[in-house]
């Protein structure tokens, strides 16, 4: 267990060196400089401005020296300077990942408080009319994008409730900002709440027909006894896999709900950054979400020994 | 004698009332105001862009500013902001100015003459050694003729320019031409600028907000009457819409609201205020001349003999936009010529069909027809006010057997490819800061100007632009200005298919809002706004 561990923080460590690397180059690979879109913006063919900016941020020296700057910079926990606001990048990144965080674990409690649940239900009752119901709501949750339904969200507010939720950065207070991100919450967690649903209902039924289930039954289990003791557990598995790839992969249904519903986080701002080629925003966010989704695989792994006492992970 | 004292008691209340509004006007209260885009940053000069403009000109003074009480920004309209009174010289080559004493920039140092000369020096592209006031200069071209600013003491500044310039005081009465603070570093200027205008900005949080907070040492007594202006920085624009019905904001972006979105604003926020207006922005197609097969001018005049005007508007804005041509016509429009003539413009005809069948004629003629067209690419902005009239455009060039394709360029690239002359035909969106020919036309046709991006170069119309910005008499002036229009026109430079004609609306608590008909790009003090609640 101890040699796999080590083996694992060890594989975790390299692949984030050949992401920061990856990270990195690709950026450059990007047409335009921060030069060429703050000068250009204007519509101004300022070479001799385009000149001094790119000089005075250092994106003329060589490369390697600007990908060592970045690297010891962030192992001092120095993120350098945005290139757009002038400010230290950890300024402008901190308060927004607390935003985000919150955010996206709200929208991940929504998705496994409906999925789970409703993946059970809908393989309980299989091929009944709630079964039908269900699946025709997890379709409509993968096929509906954040967008429109962000919207569509909006619309049906102003109409019922003359308002909107539009963030406050001075809302204190736990409910307070549980009321203010339900909404989005809602609309980014739908999409995953399908997946998982689906997920729950395809595994549960493969896990009903096992024979220790019908064992179970046999020895007069009662039916709560046997989906929720028994066949649940096992059907888990695959779910809590995808659960954790959803809570990494949020991000991308971020970007569109923080946008619809204006919420100042670290998804809306990943995106202008990278319209402003802003390298030290883009590097250290880029690298944070590779941080998380590279963790959330370790955790994922860790999760299977909690649920599958059969599983052990060994040298 | 009870009813003769009432008589002059309700006479003299309306007597003041008259002489003097802020009587009626209520002090306090926050204005929210959404704002479409995360602004590049918050100095006005070094950025081109109303999201810069309208969010901080409040924080800024000009020396003189177009009269925010006339809706149209014009010459005879400049009243006096940080200057007291200006006069010229005999010859009009020397503009002095005197300033209003006691003025204080928000850190409480005193507004002198050096500042407007650090200004300006800078902006010239001469600093003074040791001042950094800003690293980009959009707008340099305006101050070509500007030979060098002279102070006289602290409240005295001139002006010295090399030739005669009549619009060189509506160049400084522009939203675009606030006085900077020689001793604020331009880093500072760009994240949380110093001025001496009615707001202090409280608070710039990158995508998120700004919060401008009422000046209490402005030098303009009893202004301004709102306590702060919130800005939250909303990208999308139906979230827009939709925190404005909802009254979380009390207007909306500056000609946010199209023609079709108006219905919906209207039957959703039924005493919502809206007012229609030309923004000074016009869409005109880009040519690449320098290369084929635009290089060849008969299929320049081909392009524009397809284009069906009446057709852009009615389908862009339900007919609403106007017609003109390199100035915004009359009568929004100060020096824009007048219709009959512009009809006689290419491009601009009543008569469609035939003037399609002229550039059908020339296309067959260089052996283009139905079955053998000419195949190009329609450039533009991946942006739907750019990308609606480009597939109106490639419509409109099926006509003329040009078969073209939209070819959508992401917003960050689209200047550094047009730039590039990487394009064959791009549609363009050209925002003019002030109603004025010297600004229209040292910037984007000025063989010299760094923003004539399509490389437009006619000696005789350089010659032309001089002529017209050296002369004093108005009528004169004018028809320079409409004779330059016509050569632009005939040598096909960068047509123009409309004037956008847009709405803003606030809210009936928000009073003394006067939206200016000829450039959405001045006005925005919000020193005479005040909220009735």
């Amino acid at each position: 267990m101890g040699a796999y561990l080590v083996r694992r923080l060890f594989l975790m460590a390299v692949t984030l060196v050949g992401m920061s690397i990856l990270i990195f180059v690709l950026l450059r690979l990007v047409p335009g400089n921060i030069a060429d879109i703050l000068v250009d913006a204007t519509g101004n063919d300022d070479p001799q401005e385009k000149a001094r900016i790119v000089h005075d941020l250092g994106i003329d020296r060589p490369l390697v020296e600007q990908y060592w700057q970045w690297i010891n910079g962030l192992a001092h926990g120095d993120l350098g300077y945005a290139f757009v606001s002038e400010r230290p990048a950890i300024e402008e990144i901190a308060p927004r990942i607390p935003i985000s965080s919150k955010l996206a674990g709200l929208a991940i409690f929504f998705a496994v408080l409906l999925g789970v649940p409703l993946g059970v239900v809908s393989a309980v009752r299989q091929n009944s009319g709630l079964d039908y119901g269900l699946r025709v709501l997890s379709l409509s949750g993968l096929s509906l994008p954040a967008f429109w339904l962000g919207l569509l969200v909006l619309m049906a507010s102003v109409q019922w409730f003359g308002t909107i939720p539009i963030y406050d950065a001075d809302a204190h207070g736990f409910f307070t900002q549980v009321k203010m991100l339900a909404l989005p919450a809602i609309v980014v967690g739908f999409r995953s709440s399908a997946l998982i649903m689906r997920l729950t209902r395809s595994s549960m039924l493969e896990v009903l027909r096992q024979d220790y289930v019908r064992t179970a039954r046999s020895k007069g289990a009662s039916n709560a006894s046997v989906n929720y003791d028994h066949a649940l557990r096992n059907a888990l598995l695959p779910v809590v896999t995808v659960i954790g790839i959803e809570a990494a992969f949020l991000v991308g249904g971020l970007i569109v709900t923080e946008t619809v519903f204006n919420i100042p986080g670290v998804a809306r701002f990943l995106v202008e950054a990278i319209r402003w080629r802003d390298y030290p925003i883009v590097q250290n966010l880029t690298m944070l979400i590779a941080v998380v989704v590279v963790t959330m695989n370790f955790l994922v792994d860790m999760a299977y020994m909690v649920l599958d006492p059969r599983i052990k992970f060994g040298g | 004698m009870r009813l003769t004292t009432a008589i002059w008691a309700a006479g003299t209340a309306g007597l003041l009332t008259i002489a003097s509004p802020s009587f009626a006007q209520k002090q306090g209260g926050t204005l929210n105001m959404p704002l479409r885009d995360n602004p590049p940053s918050a100095s006005i000069h070094e950025e081109a862009t109303i999201s810069v403009v309208q969010p901080f000109m409040a924080v800024f003074n000009n020396l003189v500013v177009f009269d925010p009480n006339q809706k149209a920004n014009s010459p005879d309209h400049i009243v006096p902001d940080l200057a007291d009174s200006w006069s010229w010289n005999d010859d009009k080559t020397k503009l002095t100015f005197k300033l209003h004493q006691g003025v204080k920039w928000h850190d409480g140092k005193p507004f002198t003459a050096k500042d407007v000369k650090c200004t300006f020096d800078a902006l010239k592209g001469t600093p003074d050694e040791g001042t950094d006031l800003m690293r980009k200069d959009p707008r340099k071209i305006w101050y070509i003729n500007l030979k060098e600013v002279t102070t006289n003491g602290d409240n005295e500044v001139t002006f010295v320019l090399g030739r005669p310039q009549p619009s060189f005081l509506s160049m400084l009465a522009a939203g675009y031409s606030p006085i900077y603070s020689c001793h604020v570093p331009s880093r500072e200027m760009r994240t949380k600028p110093i001025g001496t205008g009615p707001f202090k900005i409280a608070e710039y949080k990158r995508n998120e907000s700004i919060k401008l907070v009422r000046n209490p040492d402005y030098f303009k007594k009893g202004k301004p009457h709102l306590d702060a202006i919130e800005w939250k920085i909303v990208p999308n624009r139906s979230t827009r819409m939709l925190g404005f019905v909802s009254g979380q904001f009390d207007m909306t972006f500056d000609s946010d609201i199209s023609f079709p979105m108006l219905k919906d604003v209207m039957s959703q926020k039924k005493d919502a205020i809206c007012e229609a207006r030309p923004s000074n922005v016009n869409s005109n197609i880009l040519i690449n001349r320098d290369s084929p097969p635009f290089n060849n001018p008969e299929i320049r005049r081909a392009l524009v003999d397809t284009l069906d005007i009446k057709a852009f508007n009615e389908i862009l804005s339900q007919g609403h936009n106007l017609d003109g041509a390199a100035m915004l016509p009359p009568p929004n429009g100060v020096w824009g010529m007048p219709a009959d003539m512009l009809a006689t413009l290419p491009g601009h005809s009543t008569d469609v069909e035939k003037s399609r069948a002229e550039g059908r004629k020339i296309m067959e003629k260089l052996g283009y027809g139905p079955d053998k067209p000419l195949k190009v690419k329609v450039a533009t902005r991946n942006i739907a006010i750019y990308r609606d009239p480009a597939v109106i455009l490639i419509d409109q060039l099926k006509k003329v057997y040009i078969e073209a394709e939209l070819e959508p360029i992401d917003t960050t690239v689209w200047y550094t490819k047009i730039q590039r002359k990487d394009y064959q035909l791009g549609m363009n969106l050209t925002g003019v800061g002030v109603d004025d020919p010297d600004v229209n036309f040292y910037e984007n046709f000025y063989s010299k100007s760094l923003r004539n991006y399509t490389g437009y170069n006619n000696p005789d119309v350089d010659k032309l632009i001089d002529q017209q910005s050296a002369e004093t008499d108005i009528a004169k002036r004018k028809k320079i200005v409409w004779e330059i229009e016509k050569k632009l026109a005939d040598d096909v430079a960068r047509p123009v298919i409309g004037y956008n004609v847009d709405n803003t609306c606030w809210s009936p608590q928000v009073k003394g809002v006067k939206l200016q008909v000829n450039s959405i790009y001045n006005g925005w003090r919000f020193e005479d706004i005040w909220l009735d609640r």
